[in-house]
């Protein structure tokens, strides 16, 4: 064996190994596209902006449904009671623990705007059902406190409390 | 050669698998060790390319079905939107539309090469009827394919080509009835036609395994048309092959690259860009370039049963062809006279194929008869009679004889440009009839032109002025959205300033939880406002003629460029009929007509509309719309800039589509290059 052919060995071998690669560069680039168009498109992500609710209607104890990005919201306009409720408790016993301040705006502690889907595997939750005056989700029996905070059942989480503001006192401004 | 019998897996996992399924050996006996002629040259490569573009075509088009609406109001509009909205959306479609053509070019260099090197004769009769079947699958395919964006050309091409069927004595309109799932096209036509159309290309993969099964239980023929004898006379199928179809399909998708990111729009119709109407007949149907040759065919005919009789007897021909050649020498190369008449037959192709985009009037209908019969003729006279009467020159011994005799052949230089001849020929932009010989609008200087082309973005704020202030008057926008005006590659307005913009209108939304209708102002979510709430409101208030949608208006316009111009046209990526047609009208009112034209009531002369008399009144006048950036304020600068405009709401991905482009390009190049060279080492020790 000479040295000319061992170097042309190593030149034949580094240009299939450059092919190769480009080859696989170029299959990488062109799955791209096919995996990206699966994403929302332009005017899904233009309908999920910000939507304001005018929460003046809602009366002491009751809640309405509303919906933004396709997910249900509840705002419950909460009872002194739920309220003292949710305040009580030992937040260090809870599965997933949160005070209630955290999950509600200062200065509007009546107010609890939760994404009403169960954490567990997506039911939506029927309000003011339940042993802890909050949430019940008929699919598979998870219970969720006045502060939408998993107490009983299969779900893991809390319902999570979607981005929103006070726009005033009568009105909220949700994404 | 090689056989399945030297064939062994060491790993026991996979040995496992072999003796209860022995697909790894069938793999390795079909594309490994699989013995292929060593003299086949590129024109063989096109086989691997078919296969490559059917994939292509379903892939994307299972991708394109999954956001397309088979509905008869919505599915033009949901094609827009794949287009603008969805994430590459506008590649996928461009893929996709392109691909059937590029599908259909590869597949009419197949077929003819199969023509030239006799690749039909014994013992390969059974392999081509399955290739003219699958010829068939495909014009089916694409036909219905070519219904589904709902278009104008869709709707009038989806009309004539099921008339065809009413042809038929006695049951021919129950057939078309059926066909059509009611009176006349409509959405049933529709439903139908995307369902099949998402079936066939299923179809048609099953016929390609048997066509390769054929292929390969026939063995490939090669140009020297003599069948290996030898070990020496083959090579094994992978490297050798492989490698060499892959350099042949690496130079096909540059050429298919140049299409999708440069000239995605050249081999469709404009007319395509409007939505179907079953009211208007455009002035002037053609079908797609790859079926000009047969609707040249059917319309040379003045008898509508045999018009359309002789229309698929020219296909269903090429599946009798193993018996009306009986010459013994395969290769055309051997055969003096079969070449010369092969050449006339592509010649004769070709001009079917020119003459099936031109109106069928006067000297374009005798051609046509003429070429109709020289089409016949070289089946059904040339090729029998030539096979009794010609000397073929002496074949090679063996393949290995042929490969050391190599010589160059110019044939296939002249093939090259025979075929991009057909492709030019058949370009969509034979579609506008020239009517009382309309000037054609002057050609502007474009900033978005050429494959390095961009917006100026103060050009499109400018032309969005004019829109707004002027032509929103009359003309709705229905597929622009506010937020459009904030994307990129578009006029450059901020998220705010687009939202300003949207908030001075007024929407109506609801119901309300009262259940009321109410209304608040825009967002950038909404679509630009229409002027009147209905087509038929727009009629009443504009004497008759509803103001055309301009959301589409730069491509759903065109004009003919006339011969050569259309061929460089593909080259130069000439693309701005539109605009340079927008800018004409808007710049081409005359006061008075010239002499000798009278005008229907309520029209206006203008140069460059076709047929001169135009509804619009002149909406353009000096000094109209304020200009903050100090330009002129004249009638010219306002119909360039909303020219401009309308060309980037046509084709908003514009920027995005050519950056994409070059970077594919050169990617492209480097790859073929690579391959070249691959190729190159791989058969050194071949020959
Ligand atoms: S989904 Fe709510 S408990 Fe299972």
């Amino acid at each position: 064996m000479t040295t000319a052919s061992s170097a042309g060995h190593s030149r034949r071998d580094f240009l299939f190994v450059a092919t190769g690669a480009a080859a696989a560069v170029g299959a990488a680039a062109t799955v791209w596209p096919l995996v990206s168009q699966m994403n929302p498109d332009a005017t899904t992500i233009a309908a999920g902006a910000p939507i304001e609710v005018d929460i003046s209607p809602i009366a002491e104890g009751q809640d309405i449904k509303v919906f933004w990005r396709g997910k249900p919201i509840y705002i419950m306009n909460r009872t002194k009671k739920q309220i003292e409720e949710a305040q009580k408790v030992n937040v260090s016993d809870l599965r997933d623990p949160q005070p209630d301040s955290a999950r509600v705006k200062e200065g509007h502690d009546n107010w609890l705007v939760v994404i009403g889907i169960c954490t567990h595997l997506g039911c939506i939750p029927i309000a003011h059902e339940g042993n802890y005056d909050g949430f019940f989700c008929p699919c598979h029996g998870s219970q969720y406190d006045s502060s939408g905070r998993i107490r009983q059942g299969p779900a893991p989480l809390n319902l999570p409390v979607p981005p929103y503001a006070f726009i005033s006192d009568s009105k909220i401004k949700i994404g | 050669m090689s056989g399945p019998s030297d064939f062994q897996l060491q790993n026991p996992a996979l040995k496992w698998i072999e003796r209860r399924l022995p697909i790894f050996g069938l793999v390795h006996s079909s594309f490994v060790a699989y013995p292929t002629p060593r003299n086949l040259n590129y024109w063989w490569t096109f086989g691997g390319i078919l296969s490559f573009m059917l994939a292509v075509q379903i892939v994307t088009g299972i991708i394109l079905a999954m956001h397309y609406t088979p509905e008869a109001t919505m599915a033009f509009n949901s094609v827009e939107g794949i287009v603008r909205d969805v994430n590459y959306g506008w590649l996928l479609r461009y893929v996709h539309s392109n691909g059937a053509s590029m599908f259909f070019i590869a597949v009419y260099i197949h077929m003819l090469r199969g023509l030239y090197y006799g690749s039909y004769k014994e013992p390969r009769e059974v392999l081509w009827i399955l290739g003219v079947i699958i010829y068939l699958l495909m014009m089916a395919t694409g036909f219905m394919g070519y219904v589904l964006p709902w278009g104008q050309m869709s709707f009038w091409g989806a009309t004539v080509i099921t008339n065809l069927f009413s042809a038929i004595p006695y049951v021919g309109d129950s057939i078309v009835t059926l066909l059509w799932g009611g009176y006349s096209v409509g959405n049933p036509t529709l439903n139908r036609f995307f369902s099949l159309h998402y079936l066939l290309p299923f179809v048609i993969a099953g016929v390609v395994v048997l066509h390769v099964w054929a292929l390969h239980v026939a063995g490939q023929n090669n140009p020297a048309g003599v069948e290996p004898k030898t070990e020496k006379d083959t090579v094994p199928f992978t490297p050798y092959a492989t490698v060499k179809d892959a350099f042949g399909l690496s130079c096909f998708v540059l050429f298919f690259c140049w299409f999708i990111f440069y000239i995605p729009n050249y081999l469709g119709d404009p007319d395509n860009y409007i939505q179907a109407n079953p009211g208007v007949t455009p002035a002037h149907i053609v079908p797609e370039w790859y079926y000009l040759p047969f609707y040249a065919i059917l319309r040379s005919i003045p008898n509508k049963l045999a018009g359309v009789v002789a229309m698929f007897s020219a296909i269903l021909i090429l599946a009798f062809l193993p018996w009306l050649d009986s010459a013994k020498t395969r290769s055309s190369r051997y055969r003096p006279l079969a070449k010369q008449f092969f050449w006339i037959f592509v010649a004769v192709c070709l001009g079917l194929g020119y003459l099936g985009a031109q109106p069928p009037e006067g000297i374009y209908v005798i051609a046509g008869r003429i070429l109709t019969v020289c089409y016949f003729a070289y089946f059904l006279i040339v090729l029998p009679i030539l096979s009794r009467i010609e000397k073929p020159r002496p074949v090679p011994n063996s393949i290995a004889d042929d490969v050391l005799a190599k010589g160059r052949y110019v044939a296939s230089a002249i093939a090259v440009f025979a075929v991009a001849g057909l492709l030019m020929l058949g370009s969509g932009s034979q579609a506008q009839a020239q009517e009382h010989n309309t000037p054609n609008p002057p050609s502007l200087k474009w900033s978005f032109a050429g494959p390095f082309g961009k917006f100026d973005q103060g050009q499109l704020q400018r032309g969005y002025k004019v829109y707004k202030e002027v032509c929103s008057a009359c003309h709705s926008m229905n597929l622009l959205h506010y937020r459009n005006l904030a994307d990129p590659g578009g006029p450059g307005f901020s998220i705010a300033q687009a939202a300003a913009l949207a908030s001075e209108i007024k929407v109506q939304d609801g119901p309300n939880d009262a259940g009321d209708m109410f209304e608040r102002p825009g967002r950038v979510a909404d679509k630009f406002p229409a002027p009147f709430p209905n087509e038929n409101a727009a009629r009443a208030a504009n004497g008759g003629a509803a103001p055309p949608d301009l959301s589409l208006m730069a491509k759903a316009r065109g004009y003919e460029r006339g011969f050569p111009w259309f061929i460089f046209d593909a080259f130069t990526q000439f693309q701005e009929k539109g605009p340079n047609y927008i800018h004409a009208i808007l710049t081409g009112f005359e006061e008075k007509p010239p002499a000798g034209v009278t005008l229907p009531e309520g029209s206006h002369y203008n140069k460059y509309f076709p047929g001169h008399a135009i509804k619009m009144p002149p909406p353009l006048s000096k000094d109209q719309v304020t200009y903050d950036d100090g330009s002129p304020q004249t009638v010219d600068q306002y119909a360039t800039d909303v020219a401009a405009f309308l060309m980037w709401a046509a084709e908003p991905k514009l920027e995005e589509r050519k950056r994409t482009g070059l970077q594919v390009m050169v990617f492209m190049i480097i790859f073929a290059g690579l391959l070249y060279f691959t190729k190159r080492k791989v058969w050194a020790n071949a020959h």
